[in-house]
């Protein structure tokens, strides 16, 4: 993940809380979308940025999991991400951030 | 769960970008306070 990015969920969870943070992604291969995930709930695997060692901990979802999807406007949804979501493989992508989100978000 | 919750958005160029990512959830009241497109190339 971005070093610049880490930086402003690191900035971002200190400010706001990291219980009031949710981080959504929108990952195109679900191993990408799970080591997002992972950076941003037990740290920087790849101990290269500044989440390296900082176990945030934070509520971490695809924006195509049905937790996020059921919130919002089905239209709307529809006209921003339906064509995606028939192109993604969505069912990796959900096993693979759901399972880290299991292991590592407190929240 | 969104509803009034600050939400941090890491769209993928490849993927769902940021932008797209930020209508949706406008839409079930989340407070986004930053979103980013990153290209994993």
């Amino acid at each position: 993940m971005d070093l610049e990015n880490q930086a402003r969920i690191k900035k971002a969870a200190e400010e706001f809380g990291a219980e009031n943070l949710i981080v959504i992604l929108g990952g195109a291969e679900a191993e990408a979308a799970g080591l997002a995930a992972e950076t941003v709930s037990a740290g920087d695997p790849t101990f290269a940025g500044p989440l390296a060692g900082v176990p945030l901990g934070l509520a971490v979802y695809h924006v195509i999991e049905d937790e996020i999807k059921s919130e919002c406007d089905a239209a709307v949804y529809e006209e921003q991400i339906g064509m995606m979501e028939m192109v993604l493989d969505v069912e990796a992508i959900k096993n693979e951030v759901s399972s880290i989100r299991k292991q590592y978000s407190k929240y | 769960m969104l509803k009034g919750k600050k939400v941090a958005i890491l769209g993928d160029r490849d993927g769902i970008p940021g932008g797209a990512i930020e209508a949706v959830l406008a839409t079930a009241g989340a407070e986004v306070v930053f979103s980013t497109t990153e290209c994993f190339v």
